[in-house]
C-alpha cells in the first residue's frame, strides 16, 4: 500500500460499512485497523452517527392521512 | 389420466360459463383491494421517505396522497409478487421529480466537499479524540440539525441518501426506483453522505 494508510483507509469507510468491499479491499482496511486508534475511531463513530441519523431522521405518519388514502381506494383510472 | 380441460366440465373451452364474467369481475375486484390492502400496509414507509425529500409535513402528505392517487388508478400496472415498496417508491420520485421542476427552486451551488473524517475530526477536536469511542459525542448533534442537514444536500444526492440510509433501499431498489444506472447509486450515496457530514458540521459545531 502506498501513500498515507490513514487516507486510504477514508477511502474504503463507506464501502466497508455497506459491506461492499472486495475481500483483498477488505483485509486492507482490517489490516490497518487493527494497528490504527485514529481511523478504528472514525469507523466506529462513523457507523454511530449512520444508525443516529436513521433514527433522528424517521418520522412517523400523521395521524390523519392513513384516512385520507383510504378515501383514495377505488380511483378509477379513467377518473 | 384427466380428460383435456376444455372438456372436464363437458362444455369446449370457447363456449364460456355464464357465469365466467362475472367471476371475472369479483376476481379483479378481490385482486384489487387485495393490492390495495398491501399498499395501504407500506403507508408509514412510503412517508418516512417523502418526508424526508420534501421540505414540510403538509408537502409529504400531499406527495403520499399524490402518489397512492396514482397507484390505485394504475393498480394493473403492477406486477403481482415484485417489490411493490419500490413500485410506490418509484411513482412517489417521480411525481417529487415533476413538483420539483414546478417550483423551480434555485439550485443552491454545493461546496466543495470534504472527506469522510471531516466531521469525526471536527467532532474530536471538540470534544477530544478519546470521545470519538464514545456514543454521546453523536448525541451532540440535535434532531433538529440532522433534519436541516438533510435538507441542505442537492436532491439528486438527497434523493439517495434518502432511500438508502432512511428507507433501507438497497443499491439495486434505488437504481430501479430513480432509473439510474447501481454505480451512480453508489456514487451520489458517498457523495451525499460527505455532503450530510460537512453540512453537520457546519450546523452543528460552531
Amino acid at each position: 500500500m502506498s501513500g498515507d494508510p490513514c487516507a486510504r483507509c477514508e477511502e474504503l469507510l463507506q464501502d466497508f460499512l455497506d459491506r461492499t468491499l472486495t475481500n483483498e479491499e477488505w483485509r486492507e482496511a482490517e489490516d490497518h485497523l487493527a494497528g490504527c486508534d485514529y481511523c478504528r475511531r472514525r469507523y466506529h463513530f462513523e457507523e454511530t452517527l449512520r444508525r443516529y441519523v436513521k433514527t433522528t431522521a424517521v418520522e412517523r405518519m400523521p395521524p390523519g392521512l392513513m384516512a385520507k388514502l383510504e378515501e383514495l381506494r377505488g380511483l378509477d383510472a379513467t377518473a | 389420466m384427466q380428460a383435456p380441460v376444455g372438456q372436464r366440465y363437458g362444455r369446449p373451452v370457447s363456449e364460456p360459463e355464464p357465469a365466467t364474467e362475472a367471476l371475472r369481475i369479483a376476481t379483479e375486484a378481490r385482486d384489487r383491494a387485495r393490492f390495495e390492502e398491501e399498499a395501504l400496509g407500506l403507508a408509514d414507509q412510503v412517508y418516512r421517505v417523502a418526508r424526508r425529500l420534501v421540505g414540510s409535513r403538509e408537502e409529504a402528505e400531499d406527495l403520499v396522497q399524490e402518489t397512492y392517487a396514482r397507484a390505485f388508478r394504475s393498480w394493473r400496472s403492477y406486477s403481482q409478487g415484485t417489490n411493490m415498496r419500490a413500485w410506490l417508491l418509484r411513482i412517489l420520485t417521480n411525481l417529487n421529480v415533476d413538483r420539483g421542476r414546478r417550483i423551480q427552486r434555485t439550485p443552491q451551488m454545493q461546496a466543495l466537499e470534504e472527506t469522510d473524517y471531516y466531521l469525526a475530526n471536527k467532532m474530536a477536536s471538540a470534544a477530544g479524540e478519546a470521545a470519538l469511542d464514545q456514543d454521546v459525542v453523536v448525541e451532540r448533534l440535535s434532531q433538529d440539525s440532522v433534519v436541516n442537514a438533510l435538507s441542505e444536500i442537492q436532491p439528486q444526492f438527497r434523493e439517495v441518501v434518502v432511500l438508502v440510509d432512511i428507507g433501507d433501499f438497497t443499491y439495486a431498489d434505488a437504481a430501479q426506483i430513480l432509473d439510474i444506472p447501481i454505480g451512480t447509486v453508489m456514487s451520489r450515496l458517498h457523495r451525499g453522505r460527505r455532503a450530510l457530514k460537512q453540512k453537520l458540521a457546519e450546523e452543528a459545531i460552531t
